[in-house]
């Protein structure tokens, strides 16, 4: 088991000139889980392939442990992808479907069956060791894919998306599964998805990605409640923040008929290059149902109400009475706002409601830059 | 909201409405399916017959079947073997409206042979040769597009007779990606994989007793690492040698010809002083005899049948004093004076046994056969006549094989078929 660390590691894949993934600094802890996680393009999947070997590192360096392995093949890396190939051989056993490649590493028989018994265990397969893989369910035969890099016993495990070829319902219980084995073995993983909820509910840390720079690395807490910038704000966290970009007048951000007080040290930290504006952020748990016509509330139109049972969620745009409405925009598009509310009084589709946010729970941003204050 | 059934398709052929889209792909009835054998797969893989021809139909999740979609249509684009997909259906729902899973649609390659159905208890150790020989090629050129694979393996890889070899293709690039250029880093990668797979893949042959225990499978695998890296450094090292030796430019290409591969572009470099030259290919394309054949016949066929006949052709202009003639001219006559009334005596329902080119290459193993048997030239006309009658009609249908199981197919394919052994072979193998 070790550490991973990326130093400076960049890829700048030929004929472009933007790198894939430009000067990553991340060290990732023995034993850690982490994800890394961003939409589309953003470097995720070559940052976890340059670790892998498969992506030439351009400059800077990747260690594991203390080895440099930045020029080593990726079969002397001593990592595992995992569930690459999980097509499992129907004449052999799962001990034998488990095993094989040590066998063809010229491990002891003994040795392998050591090996195989000790991951069957962990995996919840013992007693399915000696059938053949016709007689497993489809979470069964995706433990014993796990299985086959267990046994290697190597110091890294890697993952890339490998949720995205199964349906809803097994994602969700493999997910579980992955990130509780992990747990249980200790081996430092790295994780790529572009699903920040498999983000949060797995990961020890999530690093999040844009445009091949690291915007931030934290627990899924920290990145919840301290998001770095407007894109981490927006990017983390279901149903997505409420986001907008207001003037600021007389220390507060005028939000159209709205005024949000600022705290002082918001105000004294604006720069030239936000322009007098302030990008703020609310959670849809940071907004309070208030009676029509409380001052500072802000108006919205009914369009969804979403019931979870435990929660539900209006999906709603804000109405006329609200100037600057396009500023706003959240996971449900522009204009449009999300608010959590009691599942025990849900307004009706159509009906108009007013919100008011709770101050202490802002996120702010510079207008210019996105960065956090 | 249960949305309608949506097959994206390049020419969608209105036929593909009439299968059970309703009902999961493995609870399709017989009537809808075509009896071939299956490889191994994650996923669910089931052939059925369309307009007289067989596809085969993968369930997998939308956004993978629209990207490996994509991809095959790229390898086409790039002239690398694979098999050609035919459409993505989508919005499928069972008649109780569950959602059911989109499938990806390819055409079967027709005389395609599954590794399992070559592999057999009397493998013959040059079998396993052949085959891992055409993976080998299979994957240089694949790695010379810029195609990562991420899963090579004999599952996911077809194989045609072609002469006394195999040619193969790429039928799954679910895990592949294409690349500007690989780096050495996923090269190597992928043939590790590759190694891994194919030694498995033999395992569990073994373990389903269907090849000897004492096939050294790991040195089956390591072998296709050897005869990969071999023709990779043939097709793209540098070669650096003084300035009087520049026979070896045309040396290196003839090599390279002879491997089955034109040089489309090549690298040549000298030092400061002129003393040294330095050349590597930079643009090889595969099929070098293939595309000579049909630049002169027009036919289309597998390299080591080209070799095969473009031998023939050349003997055909030794043997008819026409050496000086325009090689176009003396190629119409072979076509229509030779190989056309060769292939054409093949009756109408032996027609699926081997691929016309395939037949042409076993009469030309028959009629030396034959030669050396009567210690006369045996001509063209009697060897076909004796070819049909004694040994074709005994040969499997190969254009798609029905209901096969690893011993099926004969195994052998470079051994020229002497009546008696043909014979009794087939005779075993119909049992």
């Amino acid at each position: 088991m070790a550490t991973v660390t990326f130093d400076h590691a960049t890829r700048i894949y030929p004929g472009t000139e933007r790198p894939a993934v430009d000067s990553l600094d991340l060290h990732i802890e023995d034993g850690e889980f982490l994800v890394l996680v961003g939409p589309s393009g953003c470097g995720k999947s070559t940052s976890l392939r340059m670790l892998a070997g498969l992506e030439d590192v351009n400059s800077g360096n990747i260690f594991i442990g203390d080895r440099n392995v930045t020029d080593v093949q990726p079969k002397d890396r001593d990592i595992a992808m995992v569930f690459q190939n999980y097509a499992l051989y129907p004449h052999m056993t799962v001990a034998d479907n488990m095993g094989f490649a040590l066998k063809i590493a010229g491990t002891p028989k003994a040795e392998i069956r050591t090996r195989v018994e000790e991951a069957a265990k962990i995996l919840d397969l013992t007693q399915y060791l000696d059938r053949k893989p016709k007689a497993l369910s489809g979470g069964q035969r995706q433990r014993v894919a796990m299985g086959r890099a267990i046994v290697r016993q190597p110091q890294v495990f890697l993952m890339d998306e490998p949720l995205s070829n199964l349906d809803a319902k097994l994602r969700v219980q493999t997910r579980t599964q992955i990130a509780g084995l992990q747990r249980r073995l200790g081996v430092t993983t790295v994780y790529v998805t572009h699903d920040q909820t498999e983000a949060l509910t797995m990961g020890d840390r999530i690093a999040v990605l844009k445009d091949g720079l690291l915007q931030q690395v934290g627990t899924p807490r920290e990145m919840y409640d301290r998001p770095a910038n407007v894109f981490v704000a927006g990017f983390i966290g279901s149903p997505a923040m409420n986001i907008g970009t207001f003037p600021v007048l007389n220390g507060a951000a005028n939000l159209g008929s709205t005024r949000v007080t600022l705290p002082r040290e918001a105000i004294t930290a604006l720069s030239d290059d936000d322009k007098g504006h302030i990008t703020v952020g609310f959670r849809p748990e940071d907004l309070d149902v208030v009676p029509a016509g409380t001052p500072d509330s802000i108006p919205v139109s009914v369009n969804i109400v979403e019931e979870l049972g435990s929660d539900a969620f209006v999906y709603g745009s804000l109405t006329d009475d609200f100037g600057n409405a396009e500023t706003i925009h959240s996971g449900a598009g522009d204009a449009q706002v999300i608010v959590r509310i009691d599942p025990r009084g849900v307004p009706a589709k159509g009906e108009k409601i007013a919100v008011k946010v709770r101050p202490n729970d802002l996120h702010l941003f510079h207008a210019g830059t996105g960065e956090r204050f | 909201m249960a949305q309608s059934l949506q097959i994206t398709a390049a020419s969608a052929d209105p036929a593909l409405l009439d299968l059970p889209w309703h009902i999961a792909l493995e609870d399709w009835p017989t009537s809808a399916l075509a009896a071939l054998p299956r490889g191994i797969s994650r996923h669910i893989v089931r052939f059925a017959r369309l307009s007289g021809r067989v596809i085969a139909v993968k369930e997998i999740g939308e956004t993978v079947a629209f990207r490996e979609y994509e991809l095959l249509r790229q390898l086409r684009r790039l002239d690398v073997p694979s098999v050609v997909p035919l459409g993505v259906i989508t919005g499928r729902h069972a008649q109780d409206g569950e959602p059911l899973e989109a499938a990806l649609i390819t055409e079967h390659l027709q005389f395609a042979l599954p590794y399992r159905a070559l592999f057999s208890q009397s493998l013959r150790p040059d079998t396993a040769t052949r085959l891992i020989d055409a993976l080998a090629v299979l994957l240089v050129r694949l790695h010379l597009a810029g195609f990562y694979w991420g899963d090579v393996s004999l599952s996911n890889t077809l194989f045609r007779r072609d002469a006394e070899t195999f040619a193969a293709y790429l039928v799954d690039a679910e895990t592949g990606d294409l690349h500007e250029k690989l780096t050495d880093g996923q090269r190597s990668y992928d043939l590790e994989i590759a190694r891994v797979n194919i030694i498995g893949e033999l395992m569990d042959l073994q373990a389903g007793e269907f090849l000897e225990d004492d096939t050294d499978a790991v040195a089956i695998g390591d072998a296709l690492a050897v005869r990969y890296e071999e023709l990779w450094r043939a097709l793209t090292e540098v070669e650096s040698f003084g300035f009087g030796d520049r026979w070896r430019v045309q040396a290196r290409i003839d090599r390279l010809n002879d491997l089955g591969f034109d040089v489309d572009e090549i690298d040549i470099t000298t030092d400061v002083d002129g003393t040294t030259v330095r050349i590597q290919p930079k643009v090889v394309d595969a099929g070098h005899h293939s595309r000579r054949l049909m630049r002169l016949t027009g036919l289309d066929v597998q390299e080591n049948q080209a070799r095969r006949l473009l031998n023939d052709l050349d003997e055909y202009r030794a043997a008819t004093d026409r050496q000086r003639e325009d090689e176009a001219f003396v190629a119409h006559d072979w076509l229509t004076e030779v190989f056309e009334p060769a292939v054409r005596a093949v009756p109408r329902d032996l027609r699926g046994k081997l691929e016309p080119a395939q037949v042409f290459h076993e009469l030309l193993d028959h009629r030396w056969y034959l030669s050396q048997q009567q210690h006369r030239d045996v001509p063209m006309d009697e060897t076909v006549a004796s070819y049909l009658s004694t040994i074709l009609p005994l040969r499997p249908d190969e254009q798609a094989i029905l209901g096969g199981l690893p011993g099926d197919i004969r195994d052998e394919t470079g051994a020229i078929p002497s009546v008696e052994d043909a014979a009794v072979k087939d005779a075993v193998a119909q049992d």
